[in-house]
């Protein structure tokens, strides 16, 4: 047995990171929801879920159950293996992208084998990407298509024409990223934002490349068919656009995919601009390796105390429980430096994906929706010239200077 | 066999299934399905080969944004299932032999072909973006600006003829 293990280690070490991902980027999806209609909720002045569990947090649980127990019909007319081919794809491709991330710097050491944050590390990395996202519209159009309904063709035609004028400006802004690290790997990317370490937050990419990130984050959004660019869908106008005559967990399939592509385009944002798991403070600040601990153990007191005072006795039960280990695992960290070091990548990449997916949730609850025309014009005639502007600035300085 | 082997064939036998298919589909969006695929096989291929810029170039150029073009404008006309005639007397005529021809041309050149020829295809000579870059920018960069010349006055033809509609 233990031949057998040591012989495919490699393998199984891969099939249970693949494991624990998937269910890791499920559940991060499944909360993000949540947190979507809490935070857009308090935006405007409501309260958002709260009857299923403590502060609405078994609300994913439920809207799961839901999902499976629906009914799931199939609309007469419709072109069956694409009707069932677009969600499958749609989510598999999602997924996929997921698996070129790095999660942290250093290997993690188990039973003698090193064991990379991360399921694969591509020297083409960030091409690699591209060429996911250049396939998942595929999911969108063809759902659209093949669902013979006027609502959901329209959705899919103005998906497949966003995603054609919005990749280009998406391919032209990394560019410059591109240029200024001399490579496609995402990790080679980050080490090329730490340089220079004392500098801190003002080595990372977004500076020199504002324009890049710019135009990056706005083309990353169309392209994920989120708010202001969710014109596929726009319920308004389509009803509920390329999903329309999707029901029960064909749906989910569609929701799932959006919502894990919101997650890659975090973590592509934080990588190539913001310095991926690089600390934004100075290298010889070693006092800052105590911030997680900071916040997790007041944020833990903060959870139990809140909890104790909550209305349902379920609800006072469970809440002290989270708050209890959340300042446990400050304790800990505190308690072994070991760990303590192993966390810093991993918690400022985490800390820069949340923010990035707040934003996503922020610009939901305050923009709005782009008129059609406003979108292509401002596609081809903004974003387009200014990437491209980016690209020819960023190859003048890099020569200028004589890097590489 | 071994894995690479395993994987070549996997992949060739796709890019011809997905070929065949190609043809045989009754409806439009089927057949551009069927060139996806067979555009995913073919980087497949490209990348057991090394070839890793030209794979991703391949899905991201022909996999997606000349294939959402085909299927949009499928989309776009709502194309039906397309009819069946047996009109070319021709193609039944000349269609096989001349294919047969045509495969034993190809056959014969790979057979004669020796190892030098084949060294192109060594794994790890087209691998990285810079010996690419190398070749393109120095050793053909003639062709190349006279291909990219040739896509500027194709694109600006089509806004000629763009125009020419509108007025």
């Amino acid at each position: 047995m233990s031949a057998f293990l040591n012989t495919y280690a490699t393998i199984i070490i891969d099939l249970v990171k693949i494991a624990l991902l998937l269910f890791i980027v499920l559940t991060v999806n499944a909360y993000l929801t949540w947190f979507e209609r809490k935070v857009v909720a308090h935006m405007q002045t409501r309260w958002g879920p709260h009857r299923v569990g403590p502060h609405g947090l078994l609300q994913p649980l439920a809207d799961g159950a839901k999902f499976l127990l629906k009914e799931d019909p199939t609309p007469a007319g419709v072109d069956k293996f694409t009707y069932f081919l677009a969600p499958l794809m749609a989510l598999a491709l999602a997924l996929t992208s997921i698996a070129i991330i790095p999660f942290g710097p250093e290997p993690l050491h188990i039973f003698g084998h090193e064991v990379s944050l991360g399921i694969t590390n591509l020297n083409i990395g960030i091409l690699a990407l591209f060429a996911i996202t250049a396939l998942s519209v595929y999911g969108v159009a063809l759902a659209g298509w093949s669902s013979n309904s006027k609502y959901p063709l329209l959705g899919g035609l103005r998906s497949s024409a966003q995603m054609v004028s919005y990749e280009l400006s998406l391919t032209m802004s990394v560019v410059g990223v591109l240029l200024m690290a001399g490579s496609f790997n995402l990790r080679e990317i980050i080490s090329a934002q730490a340089h220079r370490p004392e500098l801190g937050i003002f080595g990372w990419n977004v500076w020199p490349q504002i324009l890049g990130f710019f135009c990056f984050f706005v083309a990353a959004v169309a392209e994920t068919n989120r708010v202001p660019f969710d014109l596929p869908e726009a319920e308004s106008e389509l009803v509920a656009g390329f999903h329309t005559e999707y029901a029960s967990f064909k749906f989910a399939m569609f929701f799932i995919a959006e919502y894990t592509s919101m997650i890659t385009v975090s973590c592509l944002c934080a990588i190539m601009f913001f310095g991926g798991w690089l600390s934004p403070f100075p290298a010889s600040w070693t006092f800052t390796h105590y911030l997680p601990s900071v916040i997790l153990i007041p944020f833990g007191l903060w959870v139990i105390w809140d909890g104790i005072r909550y209305e349902t006795i379920f609800g006072r039960i469970v809440l002290p429980g989270v708050g209890t280990a959340i300042t446990a695992i400050g304790a800990v960290l505190i308690a072994f430096p070991a760990v303590n070091e192993f966390i810093q990548g991993p918690f400022w990449l985490l800390a820069k994906i949340f923010t990035f997916l707040f934003v996503y949730v922020w610009m939901r609850g305050t923009l709005p929706r782009f008129r059609y025309d406003q979108l292509m014009s401002f596609g081809w005639k903004l974003l387009l010239p200014v990437s491209i502007a980016n690209v020819v600035i960023t190859a003048f300085v890099i020569l200028m200077r004589g890097v590489r | 066999m071994t894995p690479n082997l395993a994987i070549f064939f996997v992949l060739a036998a796709l890019t011809v299934l997905g070929a065949i298919s190609l043809i045989l589909q009754r409806h439009p969006i089927h057949s551009a399905l069927s060139l996806i695929v067979v555009m995913v096989a073919l980087a497949g291929l490209y990348l057991s080969m090394g070839a890793e810029f030209v794979a991703a170039v391949q899905i991201i150029v022909y996999g997606g944004a000349i294939m959402v073009l085909f299927v949009f404008v499928i989309m776009l006309l709502n194309a039906g299932v397309e009819e069946r005639t047996n009109a070319s007397k021709l193609a039944g005529i000349a269609g096989i032999p001349l294919a047969v021809a045509l495969l034993g041309f190809m056959a014969v050149v790979i057979a004669r072909s020796n190892e030098s020829s084949q060294a192109g295809l060594q794994s790890g000579v087209l691998a990285s973006t810079k010996e690419i870059s190398m070749m393109l920018f120095r050793e053909f960069v003639y062709p190349f600006e006279l291909t990219s010349f040739l896509i500027l006055v194709a694109i600006l033809g089509a806004i000629v003829l763009a125009q020419r509609e509108k007025s």
